[in-house]
């Protein structure tokens, strides 16, 4: 199997190639910061960079949008006139990844199939909702944004930077993240098991799911060979089919499939899928990977996982176990959390690192799993995930150790810019709740009928 | 050992469903700390339970501990947890049509329903919540209708039903705002028809209660009377009438919560409010009624009537001196169930002090619900319900090492 995610041929997305000339100019000037950039300097704090061995006393360098060092604090290595602050006692680390979340009143695919690859998510994202306050309450910095799992394609996904500073967003776009031809980043969510199971025309069995999927990815072969022999001539090219051509980006490489999946062998269905059409993969959920554990790592396929409180709520899920992480940590698979909002709250995402390391996962895997590993799985990795030069200036300032029940986050940055303070009372509210914290959202719980009911 | 056989006494009359079991519910369990919930933590000390029941409790060296007791030891010990509103039993783990009890849909008042007849002992669910301490659990008839049944209080051991129950019938579980309303032309679709149904139900109530004193009173006379045909679920109410039972009100919203006070005013009967989500807006109010709140998990989701919620509400409620309990409370999806422990853990880092947020889930929640002569605290003479932990109980990366029901070691798994 060629299931490898890493992306030695991905496009480098723009927004890092804008700025890559610049990285080699010494990474002084960042293309979108204000002509003479004035140094942040965050010293003191107990630095967990991911990238390397935690600092106990360290000191990051961020300039416009990017960090310049990090380090152990070094009061002669203080650029003149930059702007220092202390940050003692507390704990800085890279913003946190979420690979799997539904906020901001996601509606993608609708009621009237089962495969939509060619509608978007991102058309149906409101900027406004709260729900992006409540991410960055938690310390996220970036969210792969995805419709639901009740087809089995819903559609497509799209990669956000919650940059909600030095002005809030006015539109989703401007939270995009962009590849070098300045089309949208994101992948294509797909679903087996029992959501998507019903009457025609939806599946009725996991045979006709199966069926189903592999009859379009075959139809969009066909299809990317029809476009091939036209060789540009517009008189021979097909008529356009925005489902296929997602699906064509698929099998390319360029999307990668995020895919809903619980149970052991509807996660060997995902792997044979991928597979046989050549799709870059990253399995969600996987309630039962530990049955099927050393299958994915053989398959070289990453793991996006996400710990509940209790198993069940789907006969799929029930047998969701604690230990998920550390049993594909030991077999050597690649792995990263997830939220999965409204399923798990924003606000307390570090506490899935600590379920997992409660679940025998190490430390090391458990943070790398909130961050670093995240980022690989969006194929991100070259610019955010740990504190390092060059990389974009998402952080945490958290009030203790990330594992602890009892830290809180004190401030998010995303590329530079305090986004989040709970010291701000505006923030706090979004923080901890309140009168007018849950306005304008919508959750999403798919295919559960009372859950539909309250909506 | 004559406070033993006194024990055996006691335990013989109040504890015959666990005769079989009492010659084996015999355990000491030491703890760097133990949270015994009756005064200040104890360094290094020892809790010992025969037949069942705590025997002793106090520092290692100054409690005589008989010999051939199972010995246990932890890092830190606490009293079984107890969460104090939950449908665990009733909304099964699968969720799936056929295990899931908690709702009766046909009418919106059955305050008959009772929640013994619904509880599946054998719901792996218990065994899961069970496995991180939870040693007792107010379950029943969930929110979701006006008047939709039962609730009452069992230890999360037992293969039926029987060998599970604390309390038989507790409370009448009473749902308002969007939980209870219908559509269309259904009632209640309004918060208004709402209490309208609520009190004319209770006005009948009230009005059954007083014809079967009548009937009682003259049946002893020669010219007899008929008592009123019965009425099960005239007569389950009649009993929150006569504070037998108590109305289990769930109010998210300040107009539902001050609905709940005034029903209970008129009717001059006990609620607890539960959920009670906005609860903070009404402090005052809910403490001169001096009702208690059965809070909702701190982590629940904010959406419709919990819509503002905060995760610092029992740390506001508490300071305030309201009594307040926390519930994993009822979920339709996922998670089935939520931990108490968990839902503590929030609160005590969102302002509860550590020994308060515990109460929450210990004894306060046993005072509230009527228990703490048996549960909530380790004390001699109650029930050898413990929770053992590798470290700070509240810290997810903690573990529930050990779990002891009635004495019984019912998990030793690293939880």
């Amino acid at each position: 199997m060629k299931l490898i995610l890493l992306p030695a041929v991905a496009a480098r997305p723009a927004w890092l190639a804008r700025r890559a000339p610049l990285a080699i100019l010494l990474g002084l000037v960042a293309l979108t910061a204000p002509a003479v950039a004035v140094e942040k300097v965050f010293v003191h704090a107990r630095i967990i960079p991911i990238a390397q061995g935690e600092i106990a006393d360290g000191m990051l360098i961020v300039e416009g949008t990017r960090i310049v060092s990090v380090g152990p604090f070094a009061p002669d290595a203080i650029p003149a006139g930059a702007e220092v602050i202390d940050v003692r006692g507390k704990v800085l680390m890279p913003g946190l990844i979420c690979t799997h979340s539904h906020i901001g009143g996601i509606g993608a695919a609708d009621g009237s199939a089962p495969i939509q690859p060619g509608v978007n998510v991102r058309d149906g994202l409101n900027i406004r909702d709260s729900g992006f306050r409540r991410a960055l309450a938690g310390g996220l910095t970036t969210l792969n944004i995805m419709p639901g799992s009740g087809h089995l394609i819903s559609g497509q996904t799209v990669y956000v930077k919650l940059r909600f500073a030095p002005d809030p967003p006015r539109t989703i776009d401007d939270l995009l993240i962009r590849d070098d031809r300045g089309a949208p980043l994101g992948g294509l969510k797909m679903a087996n098991g029992t959501n998507s199971i019903r009457s025609a025309p939806w599946p009725g069995t996991r045979g006709k799911s199966m069926y189903l999927v592999r009859e379009q990815f075959i139809k969009a072969r066909e299809y990317q060979a029809k476009v091939a022999q036209a060789a540009g001539d517009a008189a021979k090219l097909p008529p356009r089919d925005l489902h296929l051509e997602t699906l064509v980006e698929a099998m390319q490489g360029t999307r990668i499939v995020h895919h809903h999946t619980h149970r052991h062998d509807d996660i060997m269905s995902v792997l044979r899928l991928a597979d046989e059409f050549q799709l870059r993969v990253v399995l969600h959920h996987v309630s039962e990977a530990w049955r099927v554990a050393s299958e994915i790592a053989r398959a070289n396929v990453p793991c996006s996982i996400i710990l509940i409180d209790s198993p069940g709520g789907k006969l799929e899920a029930e047998q969701m176990r604690f230990d998920t992480g550390r049993v594909l940590e030991q077999a050597g698979v690649r792995v990263a959390f997830h939220t999965d909002d409204w399923i798990t709250d924003s606000r307390v995402f570090n506490r899935m690192a600590a379920l997992g390391v409660r679940g025998g996962m190490s430390r090391e895997a458990a943070l790398r799993a909130l961050t670093l590993s995240g980022a690989e799985i969006l194929d991100l990795q070259r610019c955010i995930g740990s504190l390092e030069p060059g990389k974009d200036a998402d952080f945490v300032v958290l009030s203790g150790d990330p594992l602890s029940v009892y830290t809180h986050v004190l401030e998010t940055w995303v590329e530079g810019q305090k986004v989040f303070d709970r010291n701000r009372p505006e923030d706090r509210l979004y923080a901890v709740g309140g009168f007018g914290a849950s306005h304008d959202q919508n959750p999403y719980f798919c295919c559960c009928e009372q859950g539909a009911e309250s909506q | 050992m004559t406070h033993r056989s006194v024990l055996l006494l006691l335990c013989s009359c109040a504890w015959g469903l666990f005769d079989t079991r009492l010659a084996t519910a015999q355990v000491a369990v030491q703890g760097e700390l133990v949270y015994t919930m009756a005064g200040e933590p104890i360094r290094n000390g020892v809790v010992v339970v025969v037949d069942g029941k705590i025997a002793a409790v106090g520092p290692v060296g100054t409690v005589s501990v008989p010999a051939g007791l199972r010995r246990l030891s932890a890092h830190v010990v606490t009293p079984g947890l107890i969460d104090a509103h939950s449908t665990l039993g009733l909304s099964g783990l699968l969720n799936y049509e056929h295990d899931q009890e908690q709702l009766e849909r046909s009418a919106p008042i059955q305050p008959a329903l009772r929640a013994l007849d619904a509880y599946n002992a054998q719901d792996r669910l218990i065994a899961w919540v069970r496995g991180f301490g939870v040693t007792t659990i107010h379950t029943g008839h969930a929110p979701g209708e006006l008047i939709s049944g039962q609730t009452m209080i069992v230890k999360t051991v037992g293969n039926t039903v029987d060998e599970a129950l604390l309390v038989p019938k507790r409370a009448i579980a009473c749902s308002l705002g969007a939980a209870a309303r219908k559509s269309g032309a259904q009632s209640p679709g309004t918060r208004g028809k709402m209490m309208s149904m609520l009190r004319a139900e209770l006005i009948r109530a009230q009005e059954y209660q007083a014809k079967l004193a009548r009937g009682v009173e003259q049946t002893e006379k020669p010219e007899g009377g008929e008592p009123p045909p019965r009425d099960l679920n005239l007569e389950a109410l009649a009993q929150v009438l006569r504070g037998e039972l108590v109305l289990l009100v769930t109010a998210d919203r300040a107009t539902d919560i001050a609905n709940a006070l005034r029903l209970a005013e008129e009717f001059n009967i006990r609620i607890w409010l539960d959920s009670a989500a906005e609860s903070y807006l009404l402090i005052d109010q809910i403490k001169a009624a001096g009702v208690p709140v059965i809070l909702h998990p701190t982590m629940a989701r904010a959406v419709e009537d919990t819509e503002n919620l905060s995760f610092e509400t029992a740390a506001r409620l508490v300071a305030a001196g309201i009594p307040v309990a926390l519930q994993s409370g009822y979920e339709a999806y996922v998670p089935k169930s939520r931990v108490v422990l968990f839902e503590a853990a929030r609160a005590a880092a969102e302002g509860l002090a550590f020994d308060q947020a515990l109460a929450t889930i210990t004894i306060d929640a046993a005072r509230i619900l009527g228990i703490d002569q048996r549960v909530g605290s380790l004390e001699v003479g109650k029930d050898g319900d413990l929770a053992l932990y590798d470290g700070d109980p509240f810290e997810y990366t903690s573990h529930c090492v050990g779990v002891v029901v009635n004495g019984q070691i019912v998990s030793q798994e690293i939880r």
